[in-house]
């Protein structure tokens, strides 16, 4: 018998081509008003805006870091439109286009990479976890979150970021098998953005990562992360099913990472220009701008008006940034522990001991 | 009317401390917008464009390409109309006339650099470095020490009134509360008779028999031991630099200075002086900064690295002085451009704050070349130790009348022993001494004053 070296499915979902053309796709249907289409366009562009303002800010010293989003706006807007009041996301440090979805202001997100706040925001409120630095770190506590909500009978489900990096990770692949043999409610949202800062993605996997899924015991899904409504489809499908008992899944979104790891990185030093080019060519809002426009569900005044707009907020941001408080030492100790810790308290105390000796008598 | 910003050269990638200037994309003159980019730098991480903060119209380049620029160095001017931009007094943690960069002004050097703590208690036992880049005005951290440090001691002010016939600095009471110790039982050994954090520390130890609060403790055997903090711990780490890193010698001779003795009586009596102090030293630095004009290499420093003479623009006088935290070595900033009144000025500026404690970061670091005044302790001369970061230290000792021998007849004069340690991979002894002989024949006869400039 002769034995198959690889799966061959490697389809992938795609609603919205590059030239802007809808495409129906009989798995994953999509019903979108105009209004939702013209909101989506604005979520992109307005993720976009605040991404570039945050780049300049950075490097201009306003930030200590960015990790830029350009390029995956359209898999980060179409998950996070997917997700409703309940449902729980767990981010990474990229997920600055979920946070937009999520109401988080884009000046907290832009503190902490300030190190004016040590969270920036409420999980609860939002529906949206804390970013996470260390690589995976996030799945197991999503899994976690998605058995408790399971136990509480809620209808919500969690979902999961991550990248095509992290999906080398032990606790990625732990969070996978807890997943699926607790059938917890959770969607893994994996953004293949094909670069793990400068490590190419065949060197994480020999077949496509959604396929993985299929040994762990739940399905996977290739999309075009570049497409927010294919995004946007398949993420609605995949959280409803696992809202409605079916367990958990992968979505791997297909995408590219248009911008350096981060404001330290230089990806000059080890991709091609030309790799970048081609996938400028897929760019995720220029679709959706150009599809808005043939089928005239927008006119120039709602460009301008957009435009306007998204200068607006980055302004907004620049003087918000410059304004922030410097954070208080309390932060630092406030949330360590939920109830008062004597021990805490103590390193409080000769913290502020330690600061007040760094005052110069008699300063002028 | 337009505000002018400086843009410094911020930390680019989590850590740096210096970057290349590839290429200017603008020029003086040139209108700029917010967000346009301004300059290529290149890191030891990445080559990347700097968008300007501002919009206006830039008035100087601070750097030329191919320059390599430390973390804080000023990179370009603006004149602004951006409403937004910060005028100087408006943006907190902005001094000198910087823009209000987060980051990149907290990452140097040396351990000279360092900001000094107050007698500090902490378990840490970690430094925050302080400065900018050599020659450079050191900024305030946004986030740092020094902000922090002032905003703490507004807090704590509040509190501070209650203990009102004991005179304490903010900290100091928060600790006296902290330790449950009344200020007006204790006896106050600072300046203008303040309780300082060690009275403090002390009447604590009192109190609780045992209590380890100022980090002394005594082992088994009876040693006391004390930890090595703040001023005392740079010391050290600058002596034992000095010690491996500079290959000095030093050499000495006699001066005799009754001449210069009898011109501080008459420097005395001028107004010019008033209010200044005419002191020894006062004669010893203006020969010095004459005799280091005509031997340069004195006031340069050797860089072994890049195996090259740095000579120095300018000199920043550094003068030693004891305070009762230890040795700091405060500097008389462009101290060469100074006339003689003015630097009498300056030494009375300099000195006793930094004596009594009170002197900025700013002040004591950055000196290219020091003195140190060992007749102080009623001593006649020794072998200083080069600050690190400097080629050469002048000791004088005390002023004081010898039997010295005039034309074979041993006549009383006013003699003082002049003393020169220099960095001898590059001041060979030829050079030490003509210098060292120039100070000597200004101290014994001040009118080569005139006839040398």
């Amino acid at each position: 018998m002769a034995i198959p070296t690889h799966a061959v499915d490697d389809t992938c979902v795609q609603l919205l081509t590059p030239e802007g053309e809808r495409v129906a796709n009989a798995d994953f249907p999509l019903d979108v008003s105009d209004d939702e289409l013209r909101a989506l366009y604005r979520d992109l562009v307005l993720v976009r805006r605040v991404d570039a303002e945050a780049t300049a800010l950075q490097r201009q010293g306003e930030l200590g870091l960015w990790a830029q989003v350009l390029g995956q706006e359209a898999a980060q807007v179409g998950a996070g439109r997917a997700l409703v009041s309940g449902d729980m996301a767990f981010p990474t440090y990229r997920e600055h286009g979920v946070a937009w979805c999520r109401g988080v202001d884009p000046l907290a997100v832009l503190g902490l990479f300030r190190g004016t706040t040590n969270g920036g925001w409420s999980p609860e409120e939002h529906g949206f976890a804390h970013y996470t630095i260390v690589i995976g770190d996030q799945c197991p506590q999503a899994v976690g979150y998605a058995m408790g909500m399971q136990h509480d009978a809620a209808e919500n489900a969690a979902m999961v970021f991550f990248g095509d990096g992290a999906s080398s990770q032990g606790d990625v692949n732990e969070s996978f098998i807890w997943a699926s043999v607790f059938n917890a409610p959770v969607v893994f949202f994996c953004q293949n953005n094909q670069w793990a800062i400068s490590e190419p993605l065949e060197r994480q996997t020999r077949i496509p990562l959604f396929q993985r899924a299929w040994g762990f015991g739940f399905p996977g899904v290739r999309v075009d992360g570049n497409d927010v409504l294919a995004c946007l489809a398949v993420s609605r499908q995949m959280l409803q099913r696992a809202r409605e008992g079916a367990g958990p899944a992968l979505i791997e979104a297909f995408t590219y990472r248009m911008g350096a790891h981060t404001t330290s990185d230089d990806p000059t030093r080890y991709r091609l220009d030309t790799d970048v080019e081609a996938w400028r060519l897929r760019d995720p809002l220029e679709r959706v701008r150009s599809f808005l426009h043939k089928q005239q569900l927008v006119d120039d005044a709602f460009f301008a008006e957009l435009d306007d707009e998204s200068e607006q907020l980055a302004l907004s941001l620049r003087d918000g940034l410059r304004a922030l408080p410097d954070p208080s030492i309390d932060d630092l100790f406030a949330n360590a522990y939920a109830e008062p810790h004597s021990l805490v308290e103590r390193q409080h105390d000769e913290f502020a001991r330690y600061l007040a000796g760094f005052a110069i008598e008699n300063a002028p | 009317m337009a505000n002018e910003v400086e843009f410094c050269l911020p930390d680019l990638g989590e850590g740096l401390t210096e970057g290349e200037v590839l290429r200017w994309l603008v020029a003086a003159g040139d209108t700029v917008a917010v967000n346009q980019p301004l300059v290529e730098v290149e890191t030891a991480k990445a080559a990347v464009e700097l968008p300007s903060p501002y919009g206006g119209t830039v008035v100087t380049l601070h750097a030329t390409e191919g320059e390599l620029l430390p973390v804080g160095a000023r990179l370009v001017s603006i004149a602004t109309t951006d409403i937004a931009a910060p005028s100087e007094e408006g943006v907190p943690g902005v001094d000198e006339g910087s823009g209000p960069v987060l980051v990149g002004y907290g990452v140097t050097e040396a351990a000279t650099r360092r900001r000094r703590r107050v007698g500090a208690t902490s378990p840490h036992g970690t430094e925050r470095p302080e400065a900018g880049p050599p020659g450079e005005p050191v900024k305030p951290v946004r986030h740092g020490g020094l902000e922090v440090g002032r905003a703490a001691e507004a807090k704590f002010a509040d509190g501070g009134a209650t203990t009102t016939s004991a005179k304490a600095k903010p900290p100091v009471r928060r600790l006296a509360r902290q330790l449950g110790i009344d200020l007006r039982a204790v006896r106050p050994t600072g300046l203008d008779g303040t309780v300082t954090r060690d009275d403090v520390e002390a009447a604590a130890a009192l109190q609780l028999a045992g209590s380890s609060a100022t980090g002394a403790h005594t082992v088994a055997g009876g040693d006391r031991r004390e930890p090595v903090r703040g001023v005392l711990r740079s010391m050290a780490s600058a002596m034992t630099e000095s010690a491996a890193t500079i290959p000095s010698v030093t050499e000495w001779v006699e001066v005799d200075v009754t001449r210069s003795a009898a011109l501080m009586g008459r420097m005395k009596q001028l107004p010019e002086y008033s209010g200044t102090k005419v002191t020894p030293l006062l004669l010893v630095a203006c020969a010095c900064l004459t005799a280091l004009r005509r031997e340069p290499r004195l006031n340069a420093v050797f860089d072994a690295a890049a195996q090259e003479i740095a000579y120095r623009e300018t000199v920043q006088l550094g003068i030693a002085v004891a305070s009762d935290r230890g040795l700091v070595v405060p500097h008389v900033d462009d101290a060469g451009s100074l006339t003689l009144p003015e630097l009498a000025v300056a030494l009375v500026d300099v000195v006793p704050r930094a004596r009594a404690g009170s002197a900025t970061p700013n002040d004591l670091v950055g000196g290219t070349f020091t003195i140190t005044n060992v007749g102080v302790f009623g001593i006649d001369g020794g072998t200083p130790m080069i600050t690190p970061g400097q080629s050469a230290i002048l000791a004088f000792g005390q002023w004081r009348d010898r039997p010295w021998v005039d034309k074979g007849q041993v006549v009383v004069r006013t003699a003082s022993t002049v003393s020169l340690s220099f960095d001898h991979r590059f001041i060979d002894g030829a050079t030490g001494s003509r210098f060292l002989r120039d100070v000597a024949d200004i101290l014994e006869e001040p009118a080569l004053l005139h006839l040398w400039t």
